[in-house]
């Protein structure tokens, strides 16, 4: 039925995928197909997924392919994403899959209940190609600290592909999923999205249900888009977006104009505020260099650039360090062996549950998982917590005074997503205080609930890695991300010539021994 | 602010329900110490006069009609516990023998 072969047909992005299923030019168990094989041949490399969900997904594929194939009203009722497959972070929960937030804690668990954001893609009939790496329950910045292998990065599989979302970004930038779900609780949607060369979005906290998403950090997680284009990630934000009554802190407002506002990119007049404090000093130069081009691009394309100032960044990251680990502290008592998950049963001794709980929560959590519990556990302290807890809060005031301030002046604020390119594996491993320098552009979006748009803005002169660019506008303006990042999109993509992950290295099958037999299916 | 030492490290990890080796508590007493070294400027930041914020974007009043929705059976809700019995979830003694 397809022209296309199926390494092509990988490449498409969401809407045009979405385009030939409509036009009934290819199938979605064809696609689905396609991405399970491409999973097959290169995930052994890059170890974004941690379950595949093959079965169910070439279920729900040719559940779409019957009805359009039947045509009618219920053809005509299909969302527009219909047959179009995407992979989750799993730290979400789905039925019929494991969920474990890459923790030994959960190992094996499976989920009674879908998350909202799952709900909504099975109304779509979106095929769940399966559940991503990411760190344990969300907790870093390289997917390093996943119980099950890091993931690596498919523009060098030396280095990181960024973190807590490392699955998703890889697996999206790999060509194993047009789409993916991520969490974002200070920059873990959109970090991987800069090192991997692919758009991750932030939505406005509130914007996308959190029902579901294993708890981190209650007052700063929130759901969003991991895609190949801005359009796709507004695309997917609509499917999954809009309120919902299992979260207290779902907002009802619509969000229903973002798809139109990707479509309709236009930035003249439009004013753009440098933020002072977050590019400069600290930020590889490569890095910096990219970001300025960025900005003579928008600068050509008719917005003003005007540089902005919020003096209390610098107090974000220490704050987000004090008020995350608290809330991590609460929301992951519940994993006490005894509701779900694993229980282990204390080497000798009487075996009371509060022993039998500390043994179960020393073998089932990782070091960055105990590492911020009690950092948590010390900041809520009697005592302590004045000092740290309650001004921490009070510097969450202070930098949505700022970023008000900000949009005083300026309709969108830019910066680049992360300081550097992704660093080598293992590198900063050992030592957790550099590990969260990563997030330092990325948290403060969090601590203010705005919502932040992370787009590929090139690769960095000295290593050849790519440079993510940052857009961030005040609560409930996502739509104006999604016209300022679609704008710069196309005007780097046509300085490129064409999209980014054009020019990441071709990751291919490992070679077959000469005993084995090629299998069909690949490319 | 005073610094975080190994016996602070060893009594929030029983208040935290983590048991810890003593390898661990050396470990972990020597990597907080510099984060929290590293968080203190936090404490100058703001004066009494800011109000704290603990919510991004507060919504007040959330309710919803008062009437039954979706409940797991007990089998559902059981599914995932490491031990259970009679349509309980089964835990280890919860007093100490004495």
């Amino acid at each position: 039925m397809t022209e296309l072969n199926n390494s092509e047909l990988i490449r498409l992005s969401a809407a045009q995928l979405a385009a030939k299923l409509a036009a009934r030019e290819v199938t979605s168990v064809e696609v689905t197909q396609a991405y399970l094989d491409r999973i097959a041949d290169v995930d052994g490399q890059v170890n974004a997924f941690l379950h595949v969900n093959a079965e169910e997904a070439l279920a729900v594929a040719a559940e779409v392919d019957a009805i359009r194939a039947a045509g009618g009203a219920e053809a005509e009722a299909l969302h527009e994403l219909a047959g179009v497959p995407i992979a989750v972070k799993d730290l979400i929960v789905t039925i019929g899959q494991p969920t474990t937030a890459g923790s030994k804690i959960l190992e094996g668990w499976h989920s009674p209940y879908d998350a909202t954001v799952i709900k909504r893609l099975r109304a779509a009939k979106m095929p769940i190609l399966g559940k991503t790496n990411l760190d344990e329950f969300a907790m870093g910045s390289s997917t390093e600290h996943s119980a099950y292998g890091p993931t690596r990065n498919p523009w060098d599989l030396d280095r990181i592909p960024g973190g807590s979302g490392g699955g998703s970004a890889a697996a999206v930038a790999a060509f194993e999923a047009p789409l993916a779900l991520g969490t974002d609780t200070g920059g873990s949607i959109r970090q991987p999205g800069a090192v991997t060369g692919t758009v991750g979005m932030k939505p406005t906290y509130g914007a996308v249900s959190r029902y579901g998403a294993i708890a981190m950090a209650s007052s700063l997680d929130q759901i969003g888009p991991v895609s190949r284009t801005v359009l796709d990630s507004a695309l997917l934000q609509e499917v999954i977006g809009g309120h919902d009554p299992f979260d207290s802190t779902s907002l009802t407002d619509p969000f229903d104009t973002l798809v139109a506002a990707a479509k309709t990119g236009n930035v003249t007049g439009m004013k753009i505020g440098i933020i002072k404090e977050l590019h400069g000093e600290g930020y590889q130069a490569g890095v910096e260099n990219r970001f300025n081009e960025s900005l003579e691009l928008l600068k050509e394309a008719g917005a003003e650039i005007v540089e902005v100032s919020c003096p209390n960044f610098k107090y974000a990251l220490g704050a987000y360090y004090l008020i995350m680990p608290s809330e991590v502290s609460s929301n992951l008592a519940k994993f006490d062996g005894v509701r779900y998950g694993l229980r282990v049963l204390p080497k000798d001794g009487p075996m009371t549950i509060e022993r039998v709980m500390a043994a179960t929560r020393a073998a089932g959590f990782g070091d960055e998982v105990k590492r911020r519990i009690i950092l948590g556990t010390y900041a809520l302290s009697a005592g302590y917590y004045d000092a740290y807890y309650g001004s921490a809060q009070k510097v969450r005031t202070l930098i949505q005074r700022d970023f008000e301030a900000a949009f005083a002046q300026a309709d969108v604020l830019i910066s680049p997503t992360a300081p550097t390119t992704a660093f080598k594996l293992g590198e900063k491993l050992d030592d957790p205080l550099a590990m969260y320098l990563n997030d330092v552009a990325t948290i403060p979006a969090n601590m203010a609930g705005i919502p932040g748009l992370s787009l590929p803005g090139g690769l960095a002169d000295e290593d050849g890695l790519p440079v993510g660019i940052q857009l961030l506008a005040p609560a409930r303006e996502d739509a104006r991300l999604y016209r300022v990042g679609a704008v710069l999109e196309s005007l780097l993509e046509e300085k490129w010539g064409g999209p980014l992950l054009d020019r990441a290295p071709v990751l291919k099958a490992p070679v077959l021994d000469s005993s084995s037999t090629i299998a069909g299916g690949s490319n | 602010m005073a610094a975080i030492n190994r016996d602070d490290v060893a009594h929030l990890a029983r208040l935290a329900h983590i048991e810890m080796s003593a390898e661990e508590l050396d470990r972990m007493a020597g990597e907080l110490a510099v984060i929290v070294d590293s968080v203190k400027s936090v404490s100058e930041a703001a004066g009494d006069d800011v109000p704290a914020t603990s919510h991004p974007i507060p919504l007040n009043n959330v309710f919803r009609e008062d009437v039954v929705g979706h409940t797991f059976t007990a089998e559902q809700a059981l599914s995932g516990a490491p031990d259970s019995f009679e349509g309980r979830f089964k835990v280890p003694a919860i007093l100490d023998e004495d």
